[in-house]
């Protein structure tokens, strides 16, 4: 049986708004200036600063510098230098480095399990294949930090509908690439690698669900998860598994890393909340990159409109 | 005079400590001086954690000097508990700091409820608040005035810094997320630590070291 999209599903208004086709060259270059001077080198620079990889590449493109709230877009340089990536080091200034020379060619995502049409796409299928639109959205750390960042990809929805789901598949499970000698992160025992992260399929169908190739208008480095990765914009970053290799629909919960390695600090949903605190800390404000005070989090960090009917009835604090 | 007595009573060791205790602050200021990523893109998380790491290291070293003593004889670590004690007041303070502000301010104005539910809400923070408080009482009493005001009560008070040790380790443990080997290592030492100081503990072990040197030293008598 293949997946019918409701109305519900289209898309509202000032999301379109953030999501631009994404048409390489037009305005880009005028617009690439303005970011180039936002991504604002440190304090006395020293003379090496020729070589500096600080400062962000000219081919950057973006077609804005806001997303549909008026919040201005995360610096390229504090994007792709500031990650979590427990697969390279738990250190978020150390992952760049370690990621540099990692291959993403040749790559291939497998999508199977409960379809009528499994497939495997290679990275040039998926970027080539599906109209890749320009999406702004906010990513919200669950440590309380948060970023607006313009990715470069498409709805995971269409690539569902490609594979066509069964009637009894009702979860769509994630997986990232498993390999401890290009991953050295995953030799670490304190975790069951391979990352594993899951959604609903309601969840999954939202058009707000998105399979990103790239930020920036450039293909993702390695630290953003190259060369394909899920973006939740709803729910706290750890939900937008990186460096995927296998989706599969499936029709009982998936286990994901962090449930498996702290089930009462990171549940299933994972949805930004102000009001569920983290066992550990409050989750009422976040540090926005480049701010110095923090700001309120909103929740379903500011996309309740387009996502809150997922979870009509349901105890969001049973359910984190 | 004064100045030049302070300056002959500097021992080596002395002035060793006072330049590493001193180091992580200095190495934060040449960080942020220069950019680094993390601290040029999310400074209060860096500078909380790397000042947190510096508290929870000075008041290991300076509970380590008794049983270095225990365990060597090495009488001359002993001066060093009072300046690396408050030394680790020191970061305890400047991490707690950076923690009001980081917490308490909200929407560009300092809120001050939101630092009082980030310190006594959330058992870590709690726990890290209490090890922090300690230090402050034994910063604050840890001059010759209130050694003579105090008496043995002194003495009392200052074994607190046990407590602090304790809570300092629990505060590291209940902040990482799934791997705890770190702070595990300094829960091992502190244990280790404090296991020294058991009377009996110690006194086998302060026979067994002076027994052995004895030994020793009739050998070497005995070849000469």
């Amino acid at each position: 049986m293949a997946i019918k999209i409701s109305s519900s599903e289209i898309t509202p208004e000032h999301v379109y708004l953030s999501r631009r086709k994404f048409m390489i060259g037009i305005g880009a270059l005028a617009t690439s200036a303005a970011v180039l001077s936002a991504c604002g080198n440190q304090v006395g620079s020293t003379a090496s600063s020729a070589n500096s990889n600080e400062a962000a590449p000219e081919d950057i493109k973006v077609s804005t510098n806001t997303d549909e709230l008026g919040d201005e877009l995360t610096s390229f340089s504090a994007v792709t230098s500031y990650n979590n990536f427990y697969e390279f080091t738990t250190s978020k200034e150390g992952v760049a480095g370690m990621a540099e020379g990692f291959s993403t060619s040749p790559w291939e995502v497998e999508v199977g399990g409960l379809v009528n049409n499994p497939k495997t796409f290679s990275i040039d299928d998926l970027r080539t294949k599906f109209d890749q639109e320009e999406r702004i959205y906010r990513l919200r750390c669950v440590e309380g930090w948060s970023m607006v960042i313009p990715w470069m990809g498409f709805s995971l929805s269409e690539i569902l509908e490609e594979v066509e789901p069964t009637s009894q598949a009702k979860y769509v499970r994630f997986e990232t690439l498993y390999d401890p000698d290009r991953l050295p992160g995953q030799s670490s025992r304190w975790y069951d690698w391979p990352y594993v992260e899951g959604l609903r399929l309601d969840e999954a169908m939202n058009p707000l669900a998105t399979m990103a190739t790239g930020l920036y208008g450039k293909h993702l480095l390695p630290q953003n998860g190259a060369p394909f990765r899920l973006v939740v914009p709803w729910k706290y970053g750890f939900k937008s598994i990186k460096s995927i290799v296998k989706i599969e629909l499936v029709d009982t919960m998936p286990v994901s890393l962090w449930m498996d390695a702290a089930p009462n600090e990171y549940g299933f949903y994972a949805n930004v909340n102000p009001e569920v605190p983290h066992p550990r800390w409050s989750q009422a404000t976040e540090r926005r990159i480049g701010e110095f005070g923090r700001r309120d989090t909103l929740p379903f960090n500011g996309y309740g409109e387009e996502v809150a009917y997922l979870y009509d009835g349901m105890d969001l604090r049973e359910n984190f | 005079m004064a100045k030049r007595k302070s300056k002959n009573s500097w021992t080596p060791l002395q002035i060793i400590t006072h330049l590493g205790a001193l180091f992580p602050l200095a190495w934060l200021a040449w960080d942020f001086w220069q950019g680094q990523t993390a601290l040029l893109i999310n400074p209060f998380q860096e500078a909380t954690l790397r000042t947190g790491e510096a508290a929870i290291i000075l008041l290991m070293l300076s509970l380590a000097c008794t049983p270095i003593n225990i365990l060597f004889g090495f009488k001359q670590v002993l001066p060093l508990r009072k300046p690396l004690g408050n030394y680790a007041f020191m970061y305890a303070a400047i991490h707690f700091a950076i923690f009001i502000v980081d917490n308490g301010l909200v929407s560009n104005s300092l809120d001050l409820w939101a630092v009082y539910e980030a310190t006594f809400e959330k058992r870590f923070a709690l726990v890290g608040f209490a090890a922090f408080v300690i230090l402050l009482a034994l910063a604050l009493t840890s001059n010759q005035w209130s050694m003579r005001t105090l008496r043995k009560n002194w003495k009392r008070l200052h074994r607190f810094v046990y407590a602090a040790g304790i809570f300092a380790v629990i505060h590291f443990v209940w902040l990482v997320k799934s791997d705890i080997r770190e702070p595990l290592i300094y829960g091992a030492l502190l244990t280790l630590m404090l296991a020294l100081r058991i009377p009996a503990v110690r006194k086998w072990v302060v026979n067994t070291r002076q027994n052995l040197t004895q030994g020793r030293q009739a050998t070497a008598n005995s070849s000469s």
